[in-house]
């Protein structure tokens, strides 16, 4: 069953003269993993808002689980579980009471309510401290608290923002373990906001990049690279000499090489296969002392890197 | 055949009702929620409140305050009444009940200057950090992403404290009244029970005056601390400075030997008295003592012609209430304007944790 969830159609959002979203369009299907990936300030936390109808678009329209989010932000609230970055909870009430707080607002009936809260700490292994003042309860804890209080109302989706903000690594991986779990489970659809590729990269099954209010490339990691680096996802660096202007143009014309640069000492090579033994032989063949010749692979990072730079240099 | 048709006819009405039956208890049913849901935001802030060290010292000092000054009023009613047999049977008509808020034996201020001072401390106290505390804690994020309307968490927390003020001054008032019948033996009259309730009532919508003021400062500010002081200063402004600063300005104006005739400066002195009336607490204060003194006639100037021929009793109470309605109007229009403020403030507020 492919069912759109989220469907987001041409959205701007601006405040006064800063245009925090800039035309964006996306759609979740039910049953995946979705990535939303930027640096801070990138106008992920306003999509995010708009989603809930807790935002209004300036421009296009919002839809959650097929509801208007701008028109009934209430109903759309009743499906969507949210987890705000910094997540707060009333620090003098205890974890427990903090739950069963969320469940009347949302209109559950006290047993009722009980039992979910139990079976969720358990879920997320705060069952210890489920009579604890929150005010005591370390970061990691008071996110997976967090956690559970998303699912007291059964969501069908859930949007958490920057999850794992300050919780140390250990944390981090159980953390991603228990969204894993609800995905394959319950069949929960998820959407993910970070500035952390690695995280992203581990559980989502699509990511969105994120930059300066626009999407810059959405899909799944593999496809990312591909529509990212489709040609240079290689780069041969060589120190020879002597370098002229018709071995350039010979390298040039390799089948899988997309363009040469020279910088002081180097020539770069931009490719998309590794072609570095052929190269090399090629220089040696044509008579040309080769000094050195390395290969750079991208990898995420550099996905990551070049575009949030890309982004702030434009 | 008859009865067949019969059957099929009732069935068919039946199922009607049924329908009918179960679209309206669909209906019924959500309200229902939505109303259980609100009082569930009540309820949180109630017991918040009741178990915060702020409103505990605060609600001590006012208990504490208050019984003092009443403590005060009925001895000094008592040793009157003790001093003569005749005054005993005077103090029948005398409204003792009403007394004992608006007397005092030199020692300490009567019970209606102590709610004027206090009361609005109070409301700015159970306010000033509504809705900021939470923005600033990450909970209002938290709370408005569940289905409930925004503005259930204004009108939530503005009704839990409405209901710990009622819960406040009603047993107070209720308990004066019973100390008094305990010490002085004399029962109170109806009328009077009823101005003892009117009088707790202005003081409840007084004090959601200033709550009101605090709820506002609490959306306008995002850091409790300054909208705390913002309401301290606004009540230090009406209890201290505004009276000065309004004799100062018209002390000109009223001057006798400028103004031509009588009736000129009477009018001149009802432009200075609705200046007056612009502070919450000169209303709160006109309207308690019409209230509390049943001889009162009028809360304007008024001439030596106009005194003649009054009898000289006490007024009834609907009389009292009729001199004191525009100032309990006026008084509710200043809460109503101040939650409609904060009401259309935070319903366009951006939610963000900061």
């Amino acid at each position: 069953m492919v069912e759109e969830i989220i469907k987001i159609e041409n959205v701007t959002k601006q405040y006064d003269q800063f245009l925090a979203v800039n035309d964006l369009s996306l759609t979740i299907k039910r049953g995946e993993i979705f990535g939303l990936l930027g640096p801070n300030g990138a106008g992920k936390t306003t999509t995010i808002l708009m989603l809930l109808g807790l935002s209004e678009p300036t421009k296009g329209k919002v839809q959650v689980c097929g509801i208007d989010s701008t028109r009934y932000p209430i109903e759309v609230k009743r499906k969507v579980g949210y987890l705000p970055d910094d997540v707060g909870f009333y620090q003098h009430m205890t974890g427990l009471e903090n739950l069963l707080y969320t469940a009347a607002l949302n209109g559950i009936d006290r047993k009722e309510a009980e039992n979910r809260a139990f079976q969720l700490l358990k879920e997320v292994q705060l069952l210890e401290a489920a009579n604890k003042k929150v005010g005591k309860y370390s970061r990691g804890m008071r996110q997976r608290l967090g956690l559970a209080d998303v699912l007291m109302k059964k969501p069908e989706v859930i949007i958490l923002d920057e999850p794992t903000l300050g919780i140390d690594p250990e944390g981090v991986r159980d953390f991603l373990k228990l969204i894993k779990n609800l995905n394959q489970v319950d069949q929960m659809t998820v959407l993910l906001s970070s500035h952390h590729l690695h995280q992203v990269q581990q559980i989502c099954d699509r990511v969105g990049i994120f930059v300066k209010g626009k999407l810059l490339a959405e899909g799944n990691m593999e496809s990312l690279i591909k529509q990212l680096f489709l040609q240079d996802s290689y780069i041969i660096k060589v120190k020879a000499s002597p370098i002229d202007q018709e071995l350039i143009e010979k390298i040039n014309s390799f089948h899988d090489v997309n363009r040469v640069e020279i910088d002081d000492h180097y020539v770069h090579i931009y490719c998309q296969k590794d072609v570095s033994a052929e190269i090399g032989k090629f220089i040696i063949e044509s008579g040309v002392s080769l000094y050195h010749l390395s290969l750079k692979e991208y990898g995420l990072d550099e996905i990551y890197h070049r575009y949030f730079e890309g982004s702030e240099s434009a | 055949m008859k009865n067949e048709s019969m059957k099929e006819r009732f069935q068919a009405v039946k199922s009607f009702f049924a329908r009918k039956n179960q679209s309206e208890y669909q209906v019924r049913s959500e309200n229902h929620v939505n109303r259980k849901v609100f009082w569930a935001i009540v309820q949180k802030e109630f017991t918040d409140y009741v178990t915060s060290w702020r409103i505990i010292i605060l609600l001590a000092i006012i208990l504490l305050t208050c019984v003092g000054s009443l403590y005060t009023a009925i001895t000094s009613i008592e040793e009157a009444l003790k001093a003569s047999e005749e005054a005993q049977a005077i103090a029948r008509d005398l409204y003792l009940y009403v007394q004992m808020f608006t007397i005092s034996d030199g020692t300490l201020p009567n019970f209606i200057s102590f709610v004027g001072f206090l009361g609005p401390l109070l409301g700015v106290a159970l306010g000033f950090d509504a809705i900021n505390s939470e923005r600033n804690k990450g909970t209002l994020s938290r709370l408005m992403a569940q289905p409930i309307p925004r503005d259930y968490v204004i009108n939530g927390k503005f009704v839990a404290a409405v209901l710990l003020n009622i819960l406040l001054f009603f047993s107070l008032g209720l308990l004066v009244m019973a100390f008094g019948i305990l010490i002085l033996g004399v029962p109170p009259t109806f009328d009077e029970f009823l101005r003892v309730i009117c009088f707790l009532i202005v003081c409840i919508v007084y004090i959601a005056f200033w709550l009101n003021l605090g709820i506002l400062f609490s959306i306008v500010f995002r850091q409790p601390a300054t909208s705390a002081l913002a309401g301290l200063a606004v009540w230090l402004f009406f209890i201290m400075f505004y009276q000065m600063i309004i004799e100062m300005l018209t002390k000109s104006y009223l001057d006798p030997t400028a103004v031509a005739s009588e009736i000129e400066w009477v009018s001149r002195q009802e432009v200075v008295l609705s200046l007056m009336r612009l502070s919450p607490n000169y209303l709160f204060s006109e309207s308690t003592i019409a209230l509390l003194s049943p001889a009162i006639r009028t809360l304007g100037p008024y001439t030596y012609e106009q005194t003649l021929g009054q009898v000289a009793s006490p007024l009834q109470l609907d009389q009292s209430l009729l001199i004191i309605w525009p100032q309990c109007t006026g008084l509710i229009a200043g809460t109503l304007i101040c939650f409609t403020i904060a009401y259309l403030l935070f319903t366009r507020q951006e939610i963000r944790s900061n």
